[in-house]
């Protein structure tokens, strides 16, 4: 199936969820990386029960922070 | 003899419009007591000059002058902004208004992408803003940061 990445079309196997696609996309820190699919939010604890869609745009985020 | 990082990186310097600078410091004055941040788009020049073209300001959802969270939903949107505009993103830029422009322990725990440039603008001496430029380099816990040489330039 042809899912969106980061703005780029890409095929990935059917039934990949997003644990699996950062997983494929060799995703550095994935533990500060926050994922939106569609513009909706995933909770880190849902990306290896999230399953992706034909056509489902994601992107991946890292978490912006600091203190002083 | 090593290469340094900053030619390793083929990072000769940052440059940022004075205009975006001056609303930068424009608008972490504006959100004292609290830390401002925002993102830095543009691009990667073949002459090793990373060239800011535009600067987003974007909410501190910790509203503190302790700690600063970029809204992921604006952090999203700039991104889709950056793209659609051909801009790279190349890091985030956040205010210190009691303390110098330096990463603190808790920005360099927090800065997870090694490949961004991280400006940190001190408001600590009142009427005279301090911007400088840092990346990271190291595994978690071990991590140090790299000055970058900013030049600002128009105005």
């Amino acid at each position: 199936m042809t899912i969106k990445v980061a703005g780029e079309q890409k095929q990935m196997a059917d039934g990949i969820t997003v644990a699996g696609l950062i997983e494929a996309e060799q995703v550095e820190n994935p533990q500060y990386v926050t994922v939106s699919v569609n513009e909706e939010f995933i909770d880190a604890g849902d990306f290896a029960s999230h399953v992706l869609n034909e056509g489902d745009e994601v992107e991946f985020l890292y978490f912006m922070g600091g203190g002083r | 003899m090593s290469l340094s990082t900053k030619e390793a990186r083929g990072l000769v310097k940052i440059t940022i419009k004075k205009e975006d600078y001056d609303k930068i410091v424009a608008h972490a004055l504006k959100e004292r007591p609290d830390e401002a941040c925002g993102l830095i788009a543009g691009r990667d020049r073949d002459d090793g000059v990373r060239e800011v073209v535009k600067v987003y300001f974007l909410t501190n959802i910790d509203h503190t002058n302790e700690h600063f969270s970029i809204d992921p939903k604006e952090q999203l949107a700039a991104v889709r902004d950056m793209r659609a505009q051909g801009l790279k993103p190349l890091g985030n830029w956040h205010s210190h208004p009691e303390t110098p422009a330096r990463p603190s322990e808790e920005d360099l725990r927090l800065s997870n992408d090694k490949n961004a440039s991280y400006l940190i603008l001190s408001l600590a001496v009142k009427g005279h803003p301090v911007l400088n430029g840092f990346h990271v380099e190291g595994e978690q816990g071990e991590r140090q940061a790299r000055k970058e040489e900013i030049e600002i330039i128009g105005g």
